[in-house]
Formats: C-alpha cells, structure tokens, sequence
C-alpha cells in the first residue's frame, strides 16, 4: 500500500493579469520507507512540489486541481486543525538554507520543545529529554548545553543536523527535504546527506529529496522523478534512470554530470535555458532546446507514456532508444 | 521557494520602463492615487495661481480693513458676500489669505526637501564612491543627526535665533530660515539610501567599464549611478515633502516661523486658534482642513508609490 | 556586559559635553546679563567693573569650565522671570510634562501592538483596511491641529472636555503633583494625552504592521507553520519578538521627537509643563531658563536613549552586550 500517492497536481499562481501554471498534472506514488528524489534546474517546480505535499503553497499560489493522498486523506482538502496535526508530527520538512530556517530569538531548546508539546502531551523535562536523545542521534555534542543556545551560536552544518533532529522528533512517516545541503559548506554536503540517508533507513521514514544533484539522487533514493518546466518528463527506478536515461534531457543532465566528463574534455551542457513559466513554448516544453525535436515536438505536448521500465514524456522515446543501441553496437 | 522563477523578473534600471509600464498600469487601476493626484495638482495649481485667482491681496494693506475682522464664510448668518470662506482676525479674506498661505507652505516644502535632497544624495554618492574613512565618518555623523529630532533641533535653532536677531529682523528672513533648518536636518535618510545603491552598483561591471573607457567619477556616478537610485529617492522625497510641511506648519504655530503678516496655514491656524472660543471657528478650521487635506493626498501618493515602486529603503 | 555599559556610558557623557557646549555658546551671545542686573543706568565704568566681578572678561575656556562645574553641582544659573534657580523652575514644571508623556505612552504602546499585529495578520479584513485609513488620516494631521480640533470639537462645541491646565492635582512628593488621583486631573489629562500620541500611534501601526509582514514572510515563520504549530503561538511568539526588536530602535529616535511634541501639546492646552515654560522663556528672552531647558531635554534625552539601547541589547540574542563592549 502507497503512504502518499498523488495524483494529477496542478498549481497555479494568480498573477497580476494572468495565471501561471507552476505545475501542471503531476501524478506519483511513494510507498512506506520508500526513498524518492526529485530533480530538475531551479524553477522546474520541485520546491513548489515539495511546499504543496504539505499544503504550504501561500498567497498568490494556489492549488489548482488534484490529490495528494496521504494514507487515503486528502492533504488538499484537510481543515487547517487537521493539518497542524499532520504538519511536523507524520510528514516533517527540512527547508533549504539552515541559516534562515531556525527563528534567531528563539532558543534550540524552544523551537524543538514547541514542536514536541504541539503535537503530544508531554510535559517540559520528558519533552526535554526526548529532544536530547534526537540531538545525539544527530551526532550533536554536549545536547543538553544546546538546548540553551541561539542558532546564531551554531555553524551552518550544526543547524542543519538540529533541524534534522526536529524533522525525527515525532517519528515521522515521512520526510520532505528541499535542497538540504544547497546553502552548506561543500566540504559538509556529503556528511549531512550520509546522516539523512542513515536515519532514514534506520527508522524507516519514507524520503522525498528535492535537488538538481543526479549524484546525490543516486546514492539516496530508490526512485527518481525527473522534472521540466512544472511537468514530470520523467519517472523509475533511480537505477534505470541513472544508467539508461529515455528522455533527452535526462540524458542531458546526465552527460553535463562532471563524472561523465573525461579530464580535459568540456563539460557538456544543455544548451539554452529552461523556459520561464510565463513563457512556456507551444508542444513538448523542452523541444527549443532539444537535439532531436521533430514537428511533432513543437506542436504537440508528450503524455507520459510507460517505456520500457520507466514513464516517459517523449514524442521520440523509440527512435531515439534505436539509435543508442545502434551506437552502442558500433562501438 | 522558487517563486522569483514565477513572477516576471523585473529591471529596475530602467526608469522610463517603470514609467510606461508598471507604474501607469497601477496608477489607472488604483483610484485613490488617481483622486490624491488630482486633488494635489488642484491644490498646487490654486498655489501658483494664487496672485491670479485670489480676490484680494493679503500682503496689501490697502486692501485689508481691521473692521471687516471675523466674518463668518458665506453660508452661515451675518456673513458678508465678497468674502466667501469669511474673513480673519486682521480682516483679511480668508480665502485668499489660504490660498497664499498654501503656497507659502508648499514652496518651503518643497525647497526644504530640495536642499535635503541634494546635501543627502551629494554626501551618500560621496560617501559610497569613495568609501573608507571619509564613508565611516559621514555615516557616523548620518546616525548622529537622524538620533536628534528634526522637530527639537529647529525649534531650539528657531529660538535661539529669534531671540538673538529679535523677531522684526527674524521674520523679516523667516522664510530662509525654515527652509535652511529643515532643510539640513534631514540630509541622512538620502544619503544611506543613495550610499547603498552606489555600493551595490559599484560592484557590478558596467561602472567598470566605464571607467576603463575613461569617463570621470562625476560622470559615473551621474548618468550610471543615480538613475539607479531614483525609484528610493522619489519614495522618499514624497514623505519628506508631507512631514516637511507639518514641520513649518508646527513651527509656525508655537511663533518659531512664518509671522501673522506673511501667514503660512501654520501661522493662519494659529492666529485662529485665540478666536475658536468666541466662536470663530473657522480661522483655524478651514485652514487646517486645506493643510490635513494637503499633507494628506502626498502621503497617498507616497504610500501608492512605495507600493508600486517597492525600492530598498535603508531602515534606520 | 559590564565593558558595553562603561562604552555606553563613555558616549553619553560626550553627548552631554557636545549639548553643555551648545547651551554654553548660547548663554554667551543670547542677552545681556548685565541689563537684567542693574538695568542701563549704569555707567560704563561700573560695567566694566561688574563684568570683571562676574568673570565675564575670562577666557573662553575658564567661563566654560565654571559654567560646567556649575552645571555639575546642580546650578544651571537663575532665571530672568521667576528669580529662581532655574532647575528649581524646571524641576516644578517637569512632572507635569512626564505624567503627559507616560499617558500618551500608554497610550501608544496599549494600541499600536494590538493594531499593529492585527492588520498584518489579516491584511485584507475590513477592519484592517479602516485601522489603516485612519492611520495615515492621523499621520496627516500635525499634533498641534489635533489639539486644537479636539478643543473645539470635545471642550467648545460640546463642554465634555475641560479645554485648558491640569485640573485637580494631589501632591505626591517634592515637587510631583499628580493628574491620576481625581477624576478632574484625569479629565483634563485625557486630551492632551491624545493628542500628543496622535501623530505616534498611527506611525506605530504602519511600522508595527510592516514589520511584522515582513516577518510573516520570513522563512522561520514558514518552517514553523510546516512544524504544526498553533497561529497564536507564530504570531506572538515567533513573529512579534522579532517584529519588536526594529520597532525598539525607532522607539528610541522617537523620544526626541516626543519631546518637541510635548512642547506643541502643552503650548496649546496650555499644560504648565517644561515644555510651554519652554516658550514662555523664549518669549522673555530668559536667556539661563532656556539653557537649563536644553541641558535638562539633552540629559532625559541621553539617558532614555542609553536605556533603549540597553534593553534592545537585552532583548535581541544576537547582539553580544559582552563582545560590543570590547
């Protein structure tokens, strides 16, 4: 049975004299303990993804139709009550920069004491304790002198594993986490990212990891959803996706990864940029700036179609798996 | 959130672009700023024009007659008709008394921020072009004035200085007076404002370019810098002119400004006040009402314009 | 904490020497001692003599160091008018001006939180949108017009007010008589209090609403609505406390301007405080009122301003009182 399964999410943001679809028709499942990514370039819609999965889209956003299933309840349709119920307690979000995140007049010990006495009944010290086993969990030192503290006392990375520890206060089922390591230290990306996969799998808590790293997807998840201009271009098993990419911009962002890239040879990038919402070109979103794209591609938007393993949204899917075989054959 | 991907990204830089687009599309949409405008050039118009369309001259004795004092204004019992809003203590008609005295207040708020404006934007592009030192002092001495009130600081100076010229040869240069006090006190709020645009601006390439072409700072900071700065200027300035008035408007009240013989509405209402209580309310009252209607649609403006224009202001 | 209260207070004692300057270069060129001693019909001989006896033909720094030691033993000359130590004067007209401010404080305190909050919470209610009508209403209209209009509204056209003075006060203490202890005092202290918050409380509001949006959107307030906690508990205690910390900063300019308000408010109901003694003393030219009167306002003003300092140091986590001081 799937903890969350979404179905044809669409949200729109009122603008001054149009409205914008910032993401149209998304449709995907993520069972129990199950580990998702979603990737694309900033401004594909996966953050925007990421805040309505917990009904956090705000003014002048708004969600425009579909269902976001969360053990067959609907999150868009849930009361605000309900939802405060739900928000921290069995769905938990860790945002991008730990910097802003953590309120700077509050200590650590207030803002995770308040999450735990929202949602239990606790009182102050077994809350206090809790929230000192969470911190160590975290590999925090000295968790109790902490509590007392103000973020603005802690590094970047040390923010950034207490508002982990805040995001396991509760156990949750499941963890959204939008580019939790974009705003930190290069050096301490990949510690935060082993502690979250860690703990994820230790405690079973179902993952949906937001980045525009295909590395990081990789070594996280389980499956990956591909994302392009508010559309799902492409979606399987990370394994599939990583080796044999279908759509061409997945094989795009896989070529442009420096791994792939032999020393002294350029990167290869995508060419041109992504389409800004207010301007998204007639027929597949990413035909201007794809290789392959026929008539067909420029007048008519792709379904997503099941291909092989994986879903994919692409007038060219067959032709262009031929071709890689052929060239696969020939080498 | 990715929302900045969603709203159309838009470039500052451009003043006529803002003016062609955004802004005018809002002004027509919003029908307050529409009202406060045309009230605001009725009244600025009534200003300039009025030696044209007043009917008497305030500032001639000859037309002034101390019996005609304290008629009431035209729709109420024992007024005569050639004065339509009554007439004053001294006798002269109210009506055009206010309408000189409106343009009396609106020039020296105007001249007021005008001076403030330019101490404000010439110290701030000093200050954030040359930087260093010279910038840290002038800063320093930015937040020192902005912690004294303007309002306390021209009263004492007004004070000290009436009383040490006595007040004939003080209201003689009243209007310089008002005008240089206001004018000084508040050079800061420009200044950091226009400071920080140079700080942001001088980083990017352009300027550099610039001067790797060969053009002075003077030139720079003219055709490339402030033009960057004006949409915070213009915010500013509009709030400056309406608590500028309030200013002289104060200072003439407590005797510190214009004096009864040249009446700005300050000094008008306060010459009225002494005569609310044997009922001649409307000394004071209708020029009150024109000064709250007056300070009131600039501040519209204002608030309409930062809304529109929503620039980084420095918080102070 | 110790080393930034000695920095602090290493500043403020500056200030007084710049303000003690100004009031000093006043007292020198404001008026002739000399004519309000013995008049002008004295010989110049004489003159010369008495300027010698009153050290007036000292340097510059030797009056100034004798004007401030003066200043430092409470002597800040007599006046003109009362023939009465001028700090004596002052001291009598003060509680009166101090019980105006502290009413006007609550005042603008009591309201401009609760409005504040109100309108930035629910920026598009119909309430919100008469609060902020009002407010920009009130910025609009300067203390002294308030005043009047209210004289002639509440005390002239419908008697409910009394229009002028303190009314019926009860001695305290020294020199404090207080407005609070008879229902007259608080009758005639009720106008003037308005007045003199008019023009604050609405510049409150629109700061305290602007802020606090700004807060609303911050990102901390976001992960703590994605925390599930109560909108009460978002609103006080993770948006107000930093809605507050800016809002206190300005607070503190603000006495300044306080205190030129004070000087409108009293002057039109004429409220026998320091401020309308103020005026009165310019009027009379009563050249040692005038510089008392500065180095008194300088002195609340310095040390008010010392206080806010202080307790936003106290209030905000981030400001290190330890480390500034070093």
């Amino acid at each position: 049975m799937s903890l969350l399964s979404v179905r044809d999410l669409t949200v729109k943001f009122a603008m001054r004299d149009e409205t914008v679809t910032a993401l149209n028709g998304i449709s995907f499942d993520l069972a129990k303990g199950e580990r998702l990514g979603i990737v694309g370039e900033s401004g594909a819609g996966k953050s925007i993804t990421g805040f309505a999965l917990m009904n956090l889209i705000s003014r002048p956003g708004f969600v425009d139709r579909g269902e976001i299933l969360f053990h067959d309840e609907d999150v868009v349709k849930m009361s605000d009550a309900r939802l405060r119920e739900l928000r921290g307690d069995k769905m938990a979000m860790i945002f991008q920069d730990p910097m802003v995140t953590l309120n700077p007049v509050l200590t650590i010990g207030q803002q995770m004491l308040e999450t735990l006495m929202a949602h239990r009944k606790l009182s102050r010290e077994e809350a206090r304790q809790i929230a000192i086993v969470k911190l160590r969990e975290v590999y925090i030192p000295s968790p109790e002198e902490r509590l007392n503290q103000y973020p603005h006392e802690l590094s970047g990375g040390m923010r950034q594993r207490i508002i982990i520890a805040i995001a396991l206060l509760l156990d949750p089922e499941l963890i959204i986490a939008d580019e939790p390591t974009t705003a930190l230290d290069v050096t301490i990306q990949a510690d935060i990212m082993e502690l979250l996969l860690e703990l994820c799998q230790s405690n079973k808590v179902g993952l949906i990891l937001i980045t525009h790293d295909l590395g990081v997807v990789s070594q996280m998840t389980e499956r990956t959803l591909v994302m392009y201009a508010g559309r799902i271009i492409e979606a399987g098993r990370t394994r599939e996706i990583i080796n044999d990419p279908q759509h061409p911009y997945t094989q795009g962002l896989i070529n442009a990864l420096p791994q792939q890239t032999l020393p002294g040879q350029k990167l290869r990038q995508i060419p041109g940029n992504m389409p800004s919402l207010t301007n998204i070109p007639p027929g597949c979103p990413f035909n201007p700036r794809c290789e392959y794209a026929t008539d067909l591609c420029r007048t008519t938007l792709p379904e997503i179609i099941q291909y092989g393993e994986v879903r994919v949204a692409c007038h060219e899917v067959e032709r262009l798996h031929a071709e890689g075989a052929r060239q696969e054959q020939d080498a | 959130m990715n929302t900045e991907t969603v709203s159309p990204t838009m470039e500052p830089s451009r003043w006529s672009k803002i003016v062609n687009s955004n802004m005018a599309y809002s002004f027509r949409r919003n029908p307050v700023a529409v009202v406060s405008l045309i009230i605001f050039v009725l009244i600025a118009a009534a200003a300039i024009l009025a030696p044209v369309i007043a009917p008497y001259d305030p500032y001639d004795p000859m037309q002034i007659n101390i019996m005609n004092s304290e008629y009431p204004p035209a729709w109420i019992d024992g007024a005569l008709p050639e004065f339509m809003l009554g007439t004053d203590d001294q006798g002269r008609d109210l009506w055009s008394t206010i309408l000189y005295g409106t343009r009396l207040s609106l020039m020296i708020g105007i001249c007021a921020v005008a001076l403030q404006a330019f101490l404000g934007i010439s110290i701030g592009l000093i200050a954030g072009y040359i930087g260093g030192r010279l910038d840290s002092l002038l800063m320093r001495m930015a937040d020192i004035q902005l912690s004294f009130s303007t309002l306390m600081v021209a009263i004492i100076f007004l004070a000290v200085t009436q009383a040490m010229f006595g007040s004939e040869l003080f209201n003689r240069y009243a209007v310089f007076f008002l005008i240089a006090v206001i004018g000084v006190a508040e050079w800061p709020q420009y200044a950091r404002t226009v400071r920080a645009t140079v700080l942001a601006e001088k980083k990017k390439e352009y300027v550099d370019s610039a001067r790797v072409l060969g053009f002075g700072p003077g030139r720079i900071m003219v055709r490339h810098i402030l033009p960057n700065s004006l949409s915070p200027i213009f915010v500013i300035s509009t709030v400056q002119v309406a608590n500028a008035i309030i200013s002289e408007a104060s200072l003439s009240f407590l005797g510190l400004g214009m004096p009864p013989s040249q009446p700005s509405l300050g000094s008008l209402i306060s010459s009225g006040f002494d005569y609310i209580f044997s009922g001649s309310w409307w000394i004071t009252v209708i020029p009150g009402v024109v000064l709250v209607i007056l300070v009131l649609v600039i501040n519209l403006l204002g608030d309409w314009m930062r809304d529109v224009l929503n620039p980084k202001l420095y918080k102070g | 904490m110790f080393a930034y209260l000695v920095k602090r207070v290493f500043q403020a004692i500056a200030v007084m020497f710049v303000i003690s300057l100004i009031a000093f270069a006043i007292q020198g060129n404001l008026g002739d001692p000399l004519r309000e001693l013995v008049g002008q019909s004295v010989s110049e001989e004489v003159r010369q003599q008495l300027r010698d006896d009153l050290g007036l033909n000292d340097s510059f720094i030797t009056q100034y160091l004798r004007f401030a030691g003066n200043a430092l033993q409470g002597d800040l000359g007599t006046s003109y008018f009362f023939k009465e130590p001028a700090l004596d004067v002052i001291m009598k007209k003060l509680p009166a001006t101090l019980e105006l401010v502290l009413g006007a404080t609550v005042i603008i305190i009591g309201l401009s939180i609760p409005l504040g909050v109100y309108t930035a919470i629910k920026p598009d209610a119909i309430v919100s949108r008469i609060i902020m009508g009002i407010s920009i209403v009130g910025i609009s209209i300067p203390v002294f017009l308030t005043a009047i209009l209210m004289i002639f509204v509440f005390s002239v056209e419908y008697g409910w007010f009394p229009s002028f003075g303190r009314g019926d006060v009860v001695h305290v203490w020294g020199y404090w008589e207080t407005n609070f202890a008879t229902a007259d005092g608080w009758m005639h202290i009720i106008l003037p209090s308005i007045a003199l918050a008019s023009i604050m409380l609405p510049l409150f509001v629109r700061l305290i609403r602007a802020e606090m949006m700004e807060v609303l959107q911050s990102e901390y307030v976001k992960y703590a609505v994605a925390k599930g906690i109560k909108p009460w508990r978002i609103y006080f205690v993770h948006a107000l406390k930093n809605t507050l910390l800016p809002v206190i900063t300005v607070g503190g300019v603000q006495i300044g301007t306080m205190v030129a308000y004070t000087i409108l408010t009293e002057t039109v109901f004429q409220w026998p405080g320091m401020g309308f003694m103020f005026l009165e003393a310019v009027n009379r030219v009563d050249t040692p009122l005038i510089v008392a009167y500065l180095i008194v306002v300088g002195f609340i003003f310095v040390v008010t301003n010392t206080i806010v300092d202080l307790i936003y140091g106290l209030v905000n986590p981030t400001v290190n009182l330890a480390r500034m001081g070093a």
